[in-house]
């Protein structure tokens, strides 16, 4: 599934923010290339989530300027994807994809229903919609919550770890499935896994220090989903370790 | 043993350790009657017995709806503006001090030895519990579900419909079984300080003539009327919320 409009650029630009005494960011500039994913990296408490909130307008900063380099706004473009699927355990799985129609007021009528149970069937969920997502297992809920992000259809996607709880054999197959179905999006995946980042990202960056700041990025060979037995992405995992341990030091 | 099989042995042993002190004591039928007495009395009074009874299960369950959907609205109000919950949460709290046993000479003075004032008296009982389970319920929304809803566009309102009151429920729920406990009392109470009908006039009645067996039968049938409408709501409640588990089995 392509998006139907060119995904944006989305510049990043935070002057100071603190958190405590010391500020987490300063003088902060980061562009998210236009319908690419960018992975960010860096060890824990870093700010990594703290930005991508910025970026989806969960939290505000003083100074902090998020722009579309199209010009136009950025707010009612971006979907969030989380660690923790998050789906409302009253609602079955359909209607937990169709979540933000509800939310927008708007009615849920039959063709978003039936483009919600498309997207679940694309998810490997066929004829699932109407299980309860105390009834799923975590994978299966993972998917139901990736459904819901590509229900929103937006240009620019944010997923903070959406991976990170799922077992490995899991997490390759909605890796895969993810960077099929958010082709051509703007994407920023936050993640703690070097394999992933390497596996799916067109730009990888490493957040560290504080206040914080990026080291320059790094481009893998080939498209993503790349396969996680590709030798030259091992050669870059060494790399890219090395750049973490000095990020964590 | 199943749980309908555990209930009416722990009962049989009631009863039977009742009739024991009966006979241990040697306390004349007028200071306490055994179950026997009692059940005796059930069944020669139970033409008088059953029009009070129906009046005073009126009044629960009157007082419990009232109670429940004021208690709601309240909480609902508190949940959506600020400014509401900063004034009205004090004044709660502070209404929690006055014990409200002591409002019931007022409330009949006021209201009248009908209905009502015990109908009020339940329904002050009712609504603390109420509205206190239901505000924590929709003020611990998950913030997750509240960043993804705003994520996607999301009003307060909005929010609040589709997300703070559905996840509020179960707690709602639980001061919703607090309040089915604690309603006979309230309508109980009114009656005893003024009325004309009702269980709690019937005991008191009762009791003034000496008619002790009577008064344990009217208390009988209380007993078995708010047990019989606990299992009933916690029945109807569970049925509702089917998403939300109960605890761990070995954790009871």
């Amino acid at each position: 599934m392509n998006a139907p409009v060119p995904s944006p650029s989305v510049r990043v630009r935070v002057d100071r923010l603190s958190l405590g005494a010391r500020p987490l960011f300063e003088n902060l500039r980061m562009t998210l290339p236009g319908g690419r994913w960018t992975c960010l990296l860096g060890p824990s408490g870093v700010g990594k989530s703290t930005l991508l909130r910025l970026i989806a307008g969960l939290d505000r900063g003083r100074g902090a300027d998020i722009a579309a380099e199209d010009g136009e706004p950025l707010a009612g473009r971006v979907a969030y994807m989380a660690q923790r699927d998050l789906l409302l355990p009253w609602l079955s799985a359909r209607d937990n994809v169709t979540l933000g129609f509800r939310l927008r007021g708007g009615p849920v009528d039959a063709a978003t229903r039936g483009q919600a149970d498309r997207l679940l069937a694309r998810v490997g969920l066929d004829g699932q919609g109407d299980a309860a997502p105390g009834t799923l297992s975590g994978g299966m809920r993972q998917r139901v919550a990736l459904a819901r992000t590509l229900m929103e259809d937006r240009p620019v996607v944010l997923m903070d770890e959406p991976f990170a709880s799922l077992d490995a054999i899991t997490r390759l197959r909605l890796q895969d499935l993810a960077a099929d179905l958010l082709t051509g999006r703007t994407v920023l995946l936050v993640t703690h896994d070097p394999l992933e980042a390497l596996r799916l990202g067109h730009d990888l960056r490493v957040l560290s220090g504080r206040p914080a700041a990026l080291g320059p990025p790094l481009h893998p060979p080939g498209d993503p989903p790349r396969q996680a037995d590709d030798r030259r992405l091992l050669a870059l995992q060494a790399d890219l370790l090395a750049r973490l341990a000095e990020a964590a030091s | 043993m199943t749980p309908p099989l555990r209930g009416l042995t722990v009962l049989g042993g009631l009863l039977a350790i009742w009739q024991g002190v009966v006979w241990a004591t040697g306390a004349p039928p007028y200071i306490l009657p055994g179950p026997g007495a009692v059940a005796a009395a059930l069944h020669a009074e139970a033409p008088r017995l059953l029009p009070h009874a129906a009046v005073t299960a009126l009044e629960i369950v009157l007082g419990l709806g009232i109670g429940t959907g004021l208690g709601a609205l309240a909480a609902l109000v508190m949940a959506s503006a600020r400014p509401a919950r900063r004034w009205l949460l004090p004044v709660l709290v502070v209404s929690q001090a006055v014990p409200v046993f002591a409002l019931a000479p007022l409330l009949v003075l006021w209201l009248g030895y009908g209905l009502a004032s015990k109908v009020a008296m339940a329904v002050l009982i009712i609504f603390f519990p109420v509205t206190a389970a239901f505000l924590d319920g929709l003020r611990r929304t998950e913030p997750g579900w509240i960043d993804l809803a705003r994520t996607m566009g999301a009003t307060r309102g909005a929010v609040l419909r589709h997300v703070r009151l559905p996840a509020a429920l179960p707690a709602l729920a639980s001061g919703l079984r607090v309040a089915t406990a604690v309603a006979p009392i309230g309508a109980v109470v009114g009656e005893w300080v003024g009325a004309s009908r009702g269980l709690g006039y019937l005991m008191l009645h009762a009791n003034a003539r000496m008619q002790v067996d009577l008064m344990f039968a009217a208390l009988a049938i209380l007993a078995v009327f708010s047990v019989g409408l606990y299992f009933a709501v916690d029945r109807l409640l569970r049925r509702a919320l089917p998403w939300q588990p109960d605890s761990h089995p070995d954790m009871d």
